[in-house]
């Protein structure tokens, strides 16, 4: 197990650095001299040629390159914006609590509405309850998000006045971007809880669990969907992933000052150290995330747990016959 | 003697030829189609692409109005007789432009996912074909990838290379060409162990001909319905873009373009962001009830 920890820990080294690697490339790609941007394309030659030496856009390729590594790696330094001349790190730290605290919060609505939707469907397998839920559920993932999230801006800040349209101050502004954000993971929890629940369900183990006469909602909840959940939880780099890019969009709606609408914001102003700062933000928290919950997976999955196991015993036992 | 052909005998001939073609039409491809038009959602789903593709195809009969017809004094007139869906801001007719918006998405969202399944496809059977070293190097860099989520890696791209369709469907395709290839790996590796496998090498088909003749049309189930879905995927990937302002821009009636165009109104003219919603919609609905088709008719053992 000890084993399978540092090896995922040290797997974040090369990630880190990958990511830091295609965010450098993106930003070579990108047409356009971000002098111009920051001094205007009309400035005296002098100055442009002043700014790119303090830019150190003069280097070549590979210094520039091994300079933001080490910068990124060692101080944390993604750079300063060129909107507002404050380092983007500093920026980005204020708005990035938000964006985890909107994405966090979607997947947790999300995984308390579905998985008792999909729970009842696959009990009560082609009953009008499953029909109308899983007809939910495939709602919820065909409505584009954007769209969801700006019809129920319509009917519930501009008709009926329930929630702000915009910000989040107080909680009445968090209910509509995390109903938006968590749209799409409702209606893939639900499917993917029937559908696992339903395959679990024919199993022996239920059988077993009937027969010696437990109650049948014991026999739904501790021995059915503890192991249906397993695909959800294999499932969650996915919905973290969508949800975080839904996130992105959500904050520019409803005007939530996190890290996307930042991100959105500075690609309309060419401010690119901003992008590149976001971008590598959420990718190495998204990779963190990741990190953890492979982790509590490993913790919780008896399967893998006794691969683990039966590896180190063969291992141990191959020792002790070399000894 | 020469044997007499009677009318008895070509009438069993017949016969034979009819229970000839039978056996030759129960293939699994023939079993399954049957079981995805057995099935009502799916085909609802079918008929609604179809009637898509129609529109699209006949768009310039259908629409009563250009894309880009700006009549000043129709301004944001509510849906009428005259303009069914009203019109927006630049008093241009909704409908015409929801009609032409058929030949965008579609196109789009099928196009990106050709690529990404094609670079996804040499990538994962590449890896699952060889297996050991190969299969883990491309299958790490694939997880690098990855560590960036991929609406946010489309938004990167779409942001460095700058508007344009060809740039978008470059962001989309490449932004989830390491899902795909996972897609093909997986399906790949679930046939490469068959038996049938192991007699191509053994007459000595060649690794490229094992792949293309005999892993890929085997693998295609999983394939093709990971394909619908991701039709649907890369159809939502678009609009979303265009509504934050990446990738297709106005005044090309894209239906995220067109809300995007049209998010300052929601107060004044909500009828100009119902309608673009509603077929994004409808279009990512049909495409996915046909994908449940397809894995249900592929694989009945899951439903």
């Amino acid at each position: 197990m000890l084993k399978y920890i540092v090896k995922r820990l040290l797997w974040m080294i090369p990630v880190i650095l990958g990511v830091l690697c295609i965010v450098f490339v993106l930003s070579e790609i990108t047409p356009g001299d971000p002098v111009d941007t920051l001094v205007g394309a009309d400035a005296p030659p002098e100055v442009k040629e002043a700014m790119r030496e303090k830019l150190g856009l003069n280097d070549p390729v590979y210094v520039r390159f091994a300079n933001y590594i080490v910068k990124v790696v060692t101080k944390a330094d993604l750079g300063n914006s060129y909107t507002t001349n404050q380092p983007v790190a500093k920026e980005l730290m204020v708005r990035f609590p938000i964006t985890l605290k909107l994405t966090l919060w979607s997947i947790f609505v999300a995984l308390v509405i579905s998985i008792p939707l999909g729970l009842i469907s696959a009990v009560k397998r082609y009953s009008w309850i499953d029909n109308l839920s899983m007809a939910l559920a495939l709602f919820g993932v065909s409505i584009p998000q954007f769209w969801f999230g700006l019809m129920t801006m319509l009917i519930f800040s501009v008709k009926l006045k329930w929630f702000p349209a915009s910000g989040i101050d107080g909680t009445a502004g968090w209910v509509l971007p995390v109903a938006m954000i968590g749209i799409g993971n409702v209606g893939n929890f639900a499917r993917i809880t029937r559908s696992s629940m339903l395959e679990v369900i024919q199993q022996d183990y239920i059988r077993t669990a009937r027969a010696k006469g437990q109650k049948e909602w014991i026999v739904i909840v501790k021995h059915g969907l503890r192991n249906a959940l397993i695909p959800i939880v294999a499932n969650v780099g996915n919905v973290l992933g969508i949800s975080l890019g839904g996130a992105v969009i959500a904050e520019t709606i409803f005007s939530v000052n996190g890290v996307g609408k930042y991100m959105l914001d500075a690609i309309n102003a060419r401010n690119w150290p901003s992008v590149q700062g976001g971008l590598v933000l959420l990718a190495i928290s998204f990779s963190i995330i990741m990190l953890l919950v492979d982790l509590l997976y490993a913790a919780i999955d008896p399967r893998l747990k006794s691969e683990f196991k039966a590896k180190n015993k063969i291992k141990s036992r191959r020792k002790a016959v070399e000894a | 003697m020469a044997k007499l052909y009677t009318p008895a005998m070509a009438k069993i001939d017949k016969k034979k030829a009819k229970l000839k073609g039978r056996v030759r039409k129960s293939s699994p491809g023939r079993e399954a189609w049957k079981r995805l038009i057995r099935n009502k959602l799916a085909v609802a789903g079918m008929i609604i692409l179809v009637i898509l593709i129609l529109v699209a195809v006949f768009a310039n009969f259908i629409a009563p109005d250009g894309i880009d017809n700006q009549v000043l004094k129709n301004r944001l007139q509510p849906p009428s007789a005259a303009h069914i869906m009203g019109t927006d801001q630049f008093g241009r007719d909704i409908f015409s432009r929801i009609v032409y918006g058929t030949r965008i998405s579609l196109p789009i969202g099928f196009v990106c996912t050709v690529l990404a399944f094609a670079f996804g496809g040499i990538l994962g059977s590449v890896a699952a074909y060889n297996g050991g070293k190969v299969d883990n190097v491309i299958m790490r860099i694939m997880d690098i990838f990855q560590s960036i989520p991929p609406l946010l890696m489309a938004i990167g791209i779409a942001a460095s290379l700058g508007n344009g369709v060809l740039n978008l469907v470059l962001a989309i395709s490449l932004s989830t060409t390491p899902a795909r290839s996972r897609v093909i790996r997986a399906a790949i590796l679930t046939v490469k162990r068959n038996d049938y496998i192991e007699s191509a090498r053994a007459i000595g088909a060649s690794s490229r001909r094992q792949l293309l003749r005999y892993m890929l049309p085997n693998a295609l189930g999983p394939i093709m319905t990971a394909f619908t879905f991701s039709v649907a995927t890369a159809i939502l990937t678009v609009s979303s873009m265009a509504y934050i302002g990446l990738g297709i821009v106005p005044p090309t009636p894209e239906w995220g373009s067109m809300l995007s165009s049209s998010k300052e109104l929601l107060r004044q003219a909500p009828y100009t962001l119902y309608f673009p919603g509603i077929m994004i919609m409808i279009t990512v609905l049909a495409l996915n009830l046909f994908g449940d088709g397809l894995r249900d008719a592929l694989d009945p053992r899951l439903k």
